[in-house]
């Protein structure tokens, strides 16, 4: 099969004639194949939710988590390849530990963000190594306020009010810019990322999905946690029923 | 030498045996220089007034009697200096330059708490082969003033007010009779001067 990149896209040590390395944009195909994850910014605290497609009916509900906790008030939120994102957080924990050890306070997130780029752009350069094949979200609170940034597989990376990664993610961050958020509550916040990623999943290309769901808000005591069930069960009603409130205005 | 040894511990031997007892004046020439100090740092809401004496001696002989023992580590953070020293100069260099780095790497200026950290992991690792008891004072816009003290173990624990230096024992009646929360900047700087003074 002749591509796109025929010849220049072997490897990570090649530019292609139009000064590309095309392993890193395949690496971002890899992304762009996986469930559509979503972060969002907002007044008082971060907001991530993730599409996760569900493979097989015996798959424990609850298991496989797409969000993780790097610290106490980072959290980390990805799509992509599991097992390279588990990597990723491996080495994200490991750079807050080692903070916290020699400066006894909290990573400051912006700092994470990038000692996780730097790592991340390390495997764009030899030929021995592929690029990382997700995309993660690092968000956090932080005494001057929450902070959210989003890493690709090439090493960059923006600080972002909100952003999604992952199959739907142009839709997503059309969404997205409608919202207010500077003004939203993390409450709000949780209605508004449950109603789109329900409102841009495919429901014909994909199976069911499993709606996952974290914050860092006053609730949560700054703290990253998995929102609340009762919560999560009252956004996705909400959720499902705009659904329906669309479908019977067309 | 043992001339010395028998007059101070074995008395009653050096008055039946003159012989064995010599005088020995040569502890400047031999001993490190310390610092037989008072520092103290007191901190307000808007940041820490931090004083200290100025004598270095050798044994008796005082070798600077216009020693600095206020020594900057970054722009808003100080520390004081107690014990030996040219260990608290080594480790106050390796601080200042490893906040430093870490300064730059941040962006923005390092919290206090950075480099009392800092301090504690070098006088901890280190605690065998150092005699340093160091006071860090400073502002940063987290926390506003902090005091931090480093005695010669190596702990950390974060103060109202520090006193350090041989010469803080006598000054801890006054200090804690004395002492006030939320002193302003004047009354801070005339609760050090008084008890520098004693």
């Amino acid at each position: 099969m002749s591509g796109v990149g025929t010849g220049y896209d072997i490897s990570c040590t090649t530019y292609s004639p139009d000064g590309k390395v095309f392993q890193i944009d395949y690496a971002g195909k890899a992304v762009e194949n996986s469930g559509t994850a979503v972060g969002v910014r907002v007044k008082d605290g971060i907001v991530f939710g993730v599409e996760k497609l569900i493979l097989s009916k015996l798959l424990e509900k609850g298991a496989n988590r797409r969000i993780h906790t790097v610290d106490r008030t980072i959290g980390l939120a990805y799509a992509g390849m599991t097992a390279d994102a588990r990597q990723l957080v491996n080495r994200a924990r490991s750079e807050a530990k080692n903070y916290r050890s020699t400066y006894l306070s909290t990573i400051p997130t912006r700092l994470l963000n990038d000692r996780l780029s730097l790592y991340v752009q390390t495997y764009t350069l030899y030929g021995g190594y592929r690029p990382f094949g997700c995309s993660i979200l690092v968000g956090a609170w932080e005494q001057d306020g929450p902070q959210l940034y989003m890493i690709e597989p090439s090493g960059i990376s923006y600080g972002y009010y909100a952003t999604a990664v992952g199959k739907a993610k142009q839709a997503a961050k059309g969404e997205l810019e409608k919202l207010k958020l500077t003004e939203m509550t993390c409450r709000e916040a949780v209605k508004e990322v449950a109603r789109i990623i329900h409102y841009l999943h495919d429901d014909v290309k994909d199976k069911d999905f499993e709606l996952e769901m974290s914050w860092i808000c006053p609730e949560s005591g700054h703290q990253h946690q998995a929102v609340p069930e009762s919560l999560l069960a009252e956004a996705e009603e909400a959720a499902k029923a705009s659904l329906v409130e669309d479908m019977e205005d067309d | 030498t043992t001339g010395s040894y028998i007059a101070r511990f074995l008395p009653h031997f050096a008055s039946n045996a003159p012989l064995f007892f010599t005088m020995n004046n040569t502890d400047w020439m031999t001993k490190a220089h310390s610092m037989g100090t008072s520092i103290m740092a007191v901190r307000f809401a808007g940041g820490v007034v931090m004083g200290a004496d100025s004598r270095t001696t050798t044994g008796s002989y005082i070798a600077n009697r216009v020693s600095d023992k206020l020594t900057p580590i970054h722009d808003s953070i100080y520390c004081c200096r107690s014990g030996s020293a040219s260990d608290t100069q080594a480790v106050a260099d390796y601080v200042k330059y490893y906040l430093n780095v870490h300064a730059i790497e941040l962006g923005d200026k390092p919290l206090v708490k950075s480099a009392a950290a800092l301090f504690q992991r070098l006088c901890y690792e280190n605690k065998n082969a150092l005699q340093a008891g160091i006071i860090v004072g400073g502002w940063d816009k987290k926390k506003g003033g902090q005091v931090f003290t480093i005695p010669l173990g190596g702990s950390l624990v974060e103060q109202p007010f520090s006193i350090g230096g041989s010469g803080s024992t006598y000054i801890y009646g006054y200090c804690d009779a004395h002492y006030r929360e939320n002193m302003t900047k004047e009354e801070c700087e005339q609760f050090v001067i008084n008890c520098e003074s004693i």
